[in-house]
């Protein structure tokens, strides 16, 4: 597995900790959601960087409030048919103006980077044997857009009347 | 009708070049089979039972002379010469090659058009009323609107893995052609009392294994708050629309389930936090596509064609099909002319390459190059003279286009049935073809008047049988192909879903209790009453009882 940061393959510092495992000492780490809310004092208490993973049925709106002490969040795909996370993105990068790393993770494709992209994820846990290639291909395939989203690629209404 | 700019055709011809990349790296094994089928089926790319069938995109039913001879060349180069027309006004070809699919697309994108969505979980083609823009009682043009949601609603990063497909429809007349009370998001354009256009929301409606009749949600929206609105009723069902079964995962269940107030409740919150945001439309932008619909040079005609009415007393024959195929035009001396591609004895909306040539030459000879596909799977030229309308029928008639039978018994709606398609348990073609053949004689169809007969292979319903009149639906009971026999559906303004008379019957059995239900309601029938109103007044009873007379049918 791959991650797929601006474009390039990048090395990824976050652990990631599943259910009640233990927390290393030191070092960035991406715990679920009942994670986060049994502990958050404590993880807010860390001294390194906090992420959270969302399942596809979390709701995006739990973490409103927490935005400020998270460095990154994570929203699974656990099957690429499954679009809750496009949804979820666009809430927390545009409702909340979530400002940190939105991760894309789980069941992500070539084919599905671009729109991810537009909804507001900047990192991606690729399937891919060349990700940097897998990038380039998917985000050439289009310049023209016709919705308004965070990503700031203007649409086509937008260049129609400039 | 609406022309690309070089924005629009920049995404088609690019969308047509991704989808090459992707069906290359099919071939070469780089993608499977369970990743590749959400991508061809986003550009209309189904595995039928025999062959790839490709459904390409008639936006809203409107259709150049241009587009409908490449949809030809298409049909002749890449099928077996002929195309079917769809119930939501597209094209379907069904013996199309995987391989050819690049080079199919790059065509159609030269002529501006595509399959972009017309399949898949994401949002399909918007459908409208097939007389937009030239009916008598039209309030407001419908098609602007649907150019709009068509360009939204197009690639939308959000909604392209939505929990099932999402269909929208508007209508622009209080006589609804469209059904839009069927739809996932219906819309009824319409002014309010300050004089201001705005719509009427319907949602959750839809036919399949569970039918609903949708409900409004909102009475009046503005036009310029159209996207905004519709992203708020797609967010929330593409949050909560249930993914755990297919058969549940349309909007309808989602809002039967949360009950219509909390769904638009969460609808009118999500709204409230985006619509006066980046969605909200222009009135520049609301104009300059308006542009696109300006009526064409209409000359001006006496409201009544002389010669026109001349040629009706002489010619019997063209009398009565003038009396089923035309309607009222807004502007005087035009005619709305159907033309029927549901002939009798044959599959209802299949069309040859060369009657789509036909059809093209006439739309530039008498109706300003354009056409409409309409919902029951027969065409429309919208603006042609009456004074012409004598030498179209002639025309019509030698390309076996003429047949008299718009909104009559057997002008059918079907799908494909056992003989295309994957799903059905029962043919519904030979069905048709053999309701129709029953009752071929004109006169007699004229005396019985306006009853919509549809009919569906299985209860996915494709051929909306839940909203026909009379409803028919192929079950598989023990192995062998049984009819259920449906009455009272409408997909009108006044839509109601049909109710199932009792046990089912065979292919033979159906046809004779269809005309046997016909035979009661023709002497049930008070003056002027159509067969639904009878239905209604009367009920199922007397219906049932003629329906089983002398049948030990599923008995």
């Amino acid at each position: 597995m791959a991650l797929l940061k601006g474009g390039k393959s990048v090395d990824d510092a976050w652990q990631r900790i599943d259910g009640d495992e233990v927390l290393p000492e030191t070092g960035p780490v991406v715990v679920d959601l009942s994670r986060w809310q049994q502990d958050r004092e404590s993880l807010i208490a860390r001294a390194d960087a906090v992420g959270v993973r969302l399942q596809s049925d979390d709701d995006p709106e739990s973490l409103a409030g927490d935005l400020d002490h998270l460095t990154l969040i994570a929203l699974d795909f656990p099957g690429f048919k499954d679009g809750r996370a496009y949804s979820s993105a666009r809430v927390l990068r545009e409702r909340h103006a979530f400002k940190g790393e939105l991760r894309a993770v789980g069941d992500v494709l070539l084919e599905h980077l671009l729109f991810m992209h537009r909804c507001g994820f900047d990192a991606f846990e690729i399937q891919s044997d060349d990700p940097e290639r897998d990038w380039q291909i998917a985000v050439d395939d289009f310049d023209v857009w016709y919705q308004p989203t965070a990503d700031g690629r203007p649409t086509a209404l937008q260049r129609r009347s400039s | 009708m609406y022309r690309y700019d070089e924005f629009d055709q920049a995404l088609v011809t690019q969308r047509a070049k991704q989808f090459a990349r992707q069906v290359e790296r099919r071939l070469a094994g780089e993608l499977t089979e369970d990743q590749f089928l959400p991508l061809r089926l986003k550009n209309g790319l189904y595995l039928q039972l025999h062959a790839y069938m490709l459904r390409i995109n008639v936006p809203y039913g409107v259709l150049s002379s241009r587009q409908l001879r490449k949809l030809a060349h298409i049909a002749r180069t890449y099928d077996k010469d002929y195309g079917h027309w769809t119930t939501r006004q597209n094209m379907q070809f069904n013996w199309i090659r995987l391989e050819d699919m690049p080079e199919i697309l790059l065509e159609l994108a030269s002529v501006e058009m595509h399959g972009i969505q017309s399949s898949g979980n994401c949002i399909r083609n918007t459908t409208a009323d097939e007389y937009a823009g030239v009916a008598a009682d039209e309030v407001e043009d419908p098609r602007v609107y649907c150019e709009i949601i068509r360009q939204w609603s197009s690639l939308h990063p959000e909604f392209s893995y939505l929990p099932r497909k999402f269909k929208i429809a508007v209508t622009g007349s209080d006589n609804d052609r469209a059904a839009v009370k069927v739809h996932d998001i219906g819309l009824r354009l319409y002014r309010n009392e300050a004089g201001e256009a705005g719509f009427e929301v319907f949602v959750g409606g839809g036919l399949g294994r569970t039918p609903f009749v949708g409900e409004s949600i909102r009475a009046f929206l503005p036009t310029r708050d159209l996207l905004s609105y519709c992203e708020a009723i797609l967010r929330i069902y593409n949050q909560l629309g249930r993914r755990d079964n297919k058969y549940k995962a349309r909007i309808k269940i989602l809002v039967h389930e949360m009950g219509l107030d909390e769904f638009g409740r969460q609808v009118e919150e999500e709204w409230e936090r985006i619509r006066e945001g980046a969605l909200t439309l222009p009135d520049e932008e609301i104009e300059r596509i308006r542009t696109h619909f300006e009526p064409p040079p209409y000359e001006s005609l006496p409201a009544e064609s002389a010669a026109y009415l001349a040629k009706r007393t002489q010619n019997q024959d063209f009398a009565t099909w003038a009396d089923q195929q035309l309607a009222d035009h807004k502007q005087p001396g035009y005619a709305i002319v159907n033309v029927s591609c549901t002939p009798i004895g044959r599959a209802p909306g299949d069309i040859s390459s060369g009657q789509m040539e036909v059809m093209a030459d006439l739309a530039d000879r008498f109706s300003f190059g354009e056409l409409r596909v309409t919902h029951n799977q027969n065409l429309v030229l919208t603006d042609v003279r009456q004074e012409d309308v004598f030498t179209l029928w002639e025309a019509l008639i030698s390309a076996g286009l003429a047949t008299a039978n718009h909104g009559l018994i057997s002008d059918t709606i079907c799908c494909p049935g056992l003989d295309y398609c994957s799903l059905a348990n029962a043919r519904s073609i030979p069905l048709a073809e053999k309701l129709s053949a029953r009752v071929a004689d004109t006169s007699r169809q004229q005396e019985i008047g306006e009853i919509y007969v549809n009919m569906s292979g299985c209860i996915n319903a494709c051929g909306h049988h839940h909203v026909g009149n009379i409803g028919i639906v192929g079950v598989d009971k023990k192995n062998s192909e049984l009819y259920q026999l449906m009455l009272g559906g409408s997909a009108e303004a006044d839509a109601s879903l049909g109710k199932i008379l009792g046990p089912g019957f065979d292919e033979d059995g159906i046809i004779d209790a269809i005309e046997r239900i016909v035979d009661a309601y023709v002497s049930l029938r008070e003056d002027g009453e159509r067969f639904i109103e009878t239905y209604r007044r009367l009920g199922p009873a007397p219906f049932k009882e003629a329906a089983y007379d002398g049948t030990t049918q599923g008995r």
